[in-house]
């Protein structure tokens, strides 16, 4: 079987950031496997994104709302395992827990349900309305995690030992990269096997022409909401993986600069692509660990290179690299 | 007489002063060609949009198949057989002619949030997709994109998802616009097959192909029908010719 060229890069982009903590642990510079790990969270959070923006065509500036949700589900389940107090206590106890497996489906269910009441309402509109509506929704959570004393307020929350999964100490760095790189390329699968199938078709068309799929008798605004709120699950996943690395969770995680990193990512990557957030992803941190070593206005030279990808390479490093994306 | 396929009564639909559709009111009938002419800005569009579910009408009634379904959003009708074809060609212009189709055969199977199974390798869905590219012609265009397929493929296109969709009724718009003589020509002769079926209502500039295949006629002037009958009664009609087919010819 011959590979398509893009398939050939996807493969060498996943070997790539597979082989860096590795390669970092060789040579004795263990704070590479950070980097690497924030690629793969910092990924994952926009191949969630990716499914509403990327097929559905829903610039969706307000993802923030799901990478912190997701965050705060990790640094409150932790915080109350930590000083053993029941998370609620009426109409019974439910305590806490430091099960990364149980957080991430919390977070997952928090996620969708928050995407679920936010699509609803913000997919009723189209085009800039819809960008300023998600936004809107983003800054409305920020500001309850602000203003909200009990878990950190403007302060955030620490968690102090990092979450616990079976069988493997995630203390060590390398270990908790393998998790969240596994947990990547799971929604990779998912991204990809959604891409093709019916759902997927129909998503698709509707970003094309929304009248031609009711035309043949599809609803785009059901379709449409059922892509919001997988790709909110996905994102706040990575929100609650992105917690565990850093060990800490602030309001900071739902600000609009977080919805707004998560769109350059994929611009930069590929819009639409299978790695194109991926390779966003890459690109964005190595610029933020070079040139922010270099100067403090590091953010000067990524917006030069946005500018950049938006002239001249419409399709992204992925686009620019493989071509132009085919539909059978 | 049996009940009509599609029936609308005392259609209204103003654009602030503007008078698109007056009081209009007609039927579609099991096995017939309805052509509905007038000149441009008669508002034969307009009709079809609100039969259709794209435009709201101000008033009036909208049955098919003996339902009501004028409170019915766009996709709603659709599914219940409605297949129509747009006046300009509406189209996932990024997907191949195959994709486009395809879209409505799965709709039509009532499955769209099937998450896992690939499409192109779905044979339920490629190839009564397929079937129905080859009714219109299309067979061998079934992988060019939508939006390098010339006009008159589009329209065929068009056709052909309609066709998929299981249509009970076709609004087709302008069918035969953008194709040469010979296209118009293998068209005619394909709706003339069709109407058995599905009856049609159809809007067309081509004269020819209008008194050719046509049962009934209509004539919309200035948002209102002002003649209705077969071929030879509209041709013989006074006041049409004045207002439409030009006096004297």
């Amino acid at each position: 079987m011959k590979l398509s060229r893009e398939t050939t890069i996807n493969i060498v982009l996943a070997l790539l950031l597979l082989a860096l903590p590795l390669v970092a642990m060789q040579i004795g510079k263990p704070f590479y496997v950070t980097l690497a790990t924030r690629m793969a969270i910092l990924g994952l959070a926009a191949v969630g994104l990716n499914i509403a923006l990327g097929l559905g065509g829903l610039v969706s500036f307000g993802h923030a709302a799901f990478f912190g949700v997701g965050g705060y589900v990790a640094g409150i389940m932790a915080t109350h395992a930590f000083n053993a107090t029941p998370l609620a206590a009426f109409p019974f106890a439910i305590p806490g827990t430091n099960q990364m497996l149980v957080i991430w489906a919390v977070a997952i269910v928090v996620g969708g349900l928050l995407a679920l009441a936010i699509g609803a309402i913000s997919l009723r509109t189209s085009g800039v309305y819809f960008i300023m509506i998600t936004l809107a929704f983003a800054q409305m959570t920020y500001y309850f995690a602000i203003s909200w004393p009990a878990y950190g307020g403007e302060d955030g929350l620490s968690i102090y030992v990092r979450n616990a999964f079976p069988g493997v100490n995630t203390a060590v760095p390398l270990n908790y990269f393998l998790i969240c790189y596994a947990v990547l390329l799971a929604a990779l699968l998912v991204f990809a096997l959604a891409r093709n199938s019916r759902f997927g078709a129909a998503l698709q068309a509707a970003r094309q022409n929304d009248v031609r799929v009711a035309s043949v008798g599809i609803r785009p605004f059901r379709v449409r909401l059922a892509a919001f709120v997988i790709s909110g699950m996905i994102t706040a996943l990575a929100g609650a993986l992105f917690a565990d690395l850093n060990r800490f969770v602030s309001p900071s995680m739902l600000s609009w600069h977080m919805s707004g990193e998560f769109i350059v990512l994929i611009i930069l990557g590929g819009v639409g692509r299978l790695f194109g957030p991926v390779a966003g992803a890459m690109l964005f941190v190595m610029f933020e660990y070079i040139l922010g070593g270099l100067t403090e206005r590091w953010q000067l030279f990524l917006g030069l290179a946005l500018l950049g990808v938006v002239l001249f390479a419409r399709g992204g490093l992925i686009g620019l690299i493989a071509g132009k994306a085919r539909h059978g | 007489m049996a009940e009509p396929v599609l029936k609308i009564d005392d259609l209204c639909k103003s654009f602030g002063a503007l008078k698109a559709t007056e009081h209009v009111s007609l039927d579609l009938r099991a096995g017939e060609i309805h052509a509905l002419i007038g000149p441009n800005g008669a508002g034969k569009s307009t009709l079809i949009h609100q039969i259709a579910g794209t435009l709201k009408p101000d008033s009036g009634e909208i049955s098919f198949l003996g339902e009501r379904i004028d409170h019915l959003g766009t996709a709603e009708r659709a599914r219940r057989g409605l297949g129509r074809s747009f006046q300009v060609s509406s189209l996932a212009s990024e997907f191949s002619a195959l994709r486009n189709v395809m879209l409505a055969v799965q709709s039509r199977q009532g499955s769209s949030f099937r998450f896992f199974k690939p499409v192109m390798r779905d044979r339920s869905l490629v190839e009564p997709a397929m079937e129905a590219l080859g009714r219109v012609g299309l067979r061998d265009r079934a992988r060019v994109p939508a939006a390098e397929l010339s006009h008159g493929e589009r329209r065929q296109l068009e056709i052909a998802i309609a066709l998929a969709l299981g249509s009970r009724a076709f609004l087709l718009d302008e069918p035969m616009a953008g194709m040469g003589p010979e296209g118009s020509k293998a068209l005619t002769g394909f709706l003339d097959r069709l109407r058995e079926e599905a009856p049609i209502l159809l809007i067309e500039h081509d004269m020819d192909a209008v008194f050719a295949l046509a049962d009934r006629i209509s004539v919309l002037v200035y948002g209102r029908v002002i003649a209705s009958g077969t071929v030879d009664e509209i041709r013989g009609n006074a006041e049409v010719r004045r207002a439409y087919l030009g006096d004297g010819t």
